[in-house]
């Protein structure tokens, strides 16, 4: 096969996965917006509708997508079913951007946003096992893991640009022009259209794979992959095998590298919406070739031991880079250098009785971080209520900016998680590629990476919150889930993964 | 090797009845009508346990081979499946 044919095969399969993964990040990232313009939380249905959005979205509608068009793939081929995810996506994310706010049309707007939710992730369980399988079926065996490594790339691209266009669109407009009913929020949705057609006619234009039509023309394609994958014992054993061997493991390490990060820079240590998303793009702008690497460098090695020392790495170093986050953002043990107050306002509260003074001020303190503080204090008439000092006064930092050579350590330390990401992910496509048959390669892969990333991924923050409530005394302890889980799938991994490159993968 | 391949199968068969067990405890603790955290909220535990099930249980099975020794010896090729 000539270079440039494999090329264009990974750039028209990358981009439109990359674009699938765009659609489905600018969801989770204006959640903040489209809570407030669709599930309003004094409508408890609306709210019920949102939890459905954001949680059934991930649990429960990615795996059922992975069996919808794993089968399908298998059953009328590769091309076609991930063509088909690739439209239902780019169609659901543009008409979530097109669909009026609770204000014009009532209950109508939650239920129309949660259908399209649900719609996105059936497609998304469908879309990545396509375009693995696909190119893998394209690749040499000697260079499996390098060309299925560009697929490994599009999540975290696709992370990059919806960050990158949210970021674009928000600088370039106040923050009532973005959040008012048809704002800027929705520009983000409106261009995934435009993506999505290009991508559409790149891979209108591509072949079915050729291992895919030599089985179809031999008459050897499954009649029923759902119960070829999971009721065939051998093959059964390998789905369980590479769940709790390799992509649980993989699961909670990426979303903790990429989104519990960026969540913990945000609400643990309070950095401003603008410097907790540029550090994670910088990072990821410096890490992503890795994926790349660790996937040449599993063709001459094999997958098990860079994936294995990716967990490892991750087990012993997250408690250590998340508590320097903290260490580095704590105003405790810092000097004041400058305090400037920036607006000071009273006003009567609604009984009429009390009144509110707030205070926002900057402070500067000598290692050149910078707090925008904001006190409110009450002043009441209640002799009792005078008293309470601490019950009167409110104290929140809004944000803090982080001076130039922290912002940069942090941006390092970012980068290690990704780079951890890069280790566990980037050699994984070929490893559950030639883990399975052709004739139900589609099935057989896609459920338990939709079950290691949807389901074990999609638990930290969820996770993260029950241990951060039961144990309040350690600020780090919603971390145990990901190392625990981590953990557990090295050992698995360690025991009983076989390194062995499989070069065959035809039949 | 084998040998400690099959106990610790063992100990997936017993670990993955004590999640659930885990899950159901945090839900009967947490569950608040009340709260306002995505932990209160009984329709994501409903999700999240019904959801952990069958994977709990494709924990035990996983244990269950691994005890018997059948992933003492992996199929070298997917043509052996």
């Amino acid at each position: 096969m000539k270079p440039t044919s494999i090329g264009a095969i990974i750039g028209a399969s990358s981009v439109g996965t990359m674009i699938e993964w765009y659609d489905f990040y600018i969801f989770g990232m204006l959640s903040t917006t489209i809570s407030t313009q669709f599930f309003p939380k004094e409508n408890p249905t609306a709210a019920l509708l949102s939890t459905l959005a954001i949680f059934a979205a991930g649990f429960i509608v990615r795996p059922f997508g992975a069996l919808v068009f794993g089968r399908l793939g298998d059953l009328v081929g590769r091309k076609h079913t991930f063509l088909l995810t690739l439209i239902l996506m780019g169609g659901a994310t543009f008409l979530i951007g097109c669909v009026p706010g609770y204000n014009s049309i009532g209950i109508a707007a939650p239920i129309i946003v949660l259908l399209l939710r649900l719609l996105q992730g059936l497609a998304l369980g469908g879309e990545y096992g396509g375009a693995a399988t696909y190119v893998a079926e394209h690749s040499t065996p000697s260079k499996r893991g390098y060309y299925t490594s560009w697929i490994q790339t599009t999540a975290t691209l696709g992370l990059f640009i919806a960050l990158g266009v949210i970021l674009l669109v928000k600088k370039n407009m106040t923050d009532i022009s973005f959040n008012k009913e048809w704002g800027g929020w929705r520009y983000p949705f409106w261009i995934s259209i435009l993506l999505v057609g290009i991508s559409i006619y790149i891979r209108m234009r591509m072949k079915e794979s050729p291992l895919y039509t030599a089985l179809k023309k031999e008459g050897k394609t499954s009649i029923n992959p759902i119960t070829e994958s999971f009721r065939h014992k051998l093959n059964f054993k390998m789905v369980l095998l590479a769940l709790f061997g390799a992509v649980m493991g993989q699961g909670v390490v990426w979303y903790t590298g990429q989104f519990y990060a960026q969540n913990f820079l945000e609400t643990k240590c309070n950095i401003g919406f603008e410097q907790s998303r540029t550090i994670l793009l910088w990072a990821i702008l410096f890490a992503t070739p890795f994926f790349i690497f660790w996937g040449w460098l599993s063709d001459k090695i094999g997958r098990k031991w860079i994936m294995m020392a990716g967990l490892g790495l991750a087990i012993f170093t997250y408690r250590p880079i998340f508590s320097y986050f903290l260490d580095g953002t704590t105003t405790k043990t810092l000097s004041i250098k400058e305090e400037r107050v920036l607006s000071e306002k009273m006003e009567r509260t609604t009984s009429g009785k009390d009144s509110v003074t707030s205070t926002e001020k900057t402070i500067t303190y000598t290692n050149g971080l910078i707090a925008k503080e904001t006190r409110s204090d009450t002043l009441s008439n209640d002799p009792a209520l005078r008293a309470l000092q601490d019950a009167r006064i409110k104290l929140t930092y809004t944000q803090k900016q982080l001076p130039s050579p922290i912002y940069w350590k942090f941006v390092g330390l970012v980068f290690l998680l990704i780079l951890y990401v890069t280790m566990v992910y980037g050699p994984i496509a070929a490893f559950l590629v030639e883990m399975f048959p052709t004739k139900i390669r589609y099935t057989s892969m896609s459920l338990p990476y939709h079950i290691g990333n949807g389901v074990f991924g999609g638990l930290v923050p969820f996770i993260g919150l029950l241990l951060t409530t039961t144990y309040t005394s350690d600020p780090l302890v919603g971390l145990w889930y990901p190392i625990g889980v981590a953990v557990l799938c090295l050992f698995i991994g360690m025991l009983y993964l076989d390194n062995k490159i499989d070069k065959k993968i035809n039949n | 090797m084998s040998a400690i391949k099959r106990y610790f199968g063992l100990i997936l068969l017993l670990l993955a009845p004590l999640v659930i067990f885990e899950l159901v405890t945090g839900a009967l603790q947490n569950i608040d009508h009340a709260g306002k955290k995505d932990i209160n909220n009984p329709v994501i535990w409903i999700i999240i346990i019904t959801i952990f099930t069958p994977i709990a249980i494709g924990l035990v099975i996983f244990g269950w081979y691994a005890f018997r020794g059948e992933y003492d010896r992996l199929p070298h090729s997917s043509q052996e499946l």
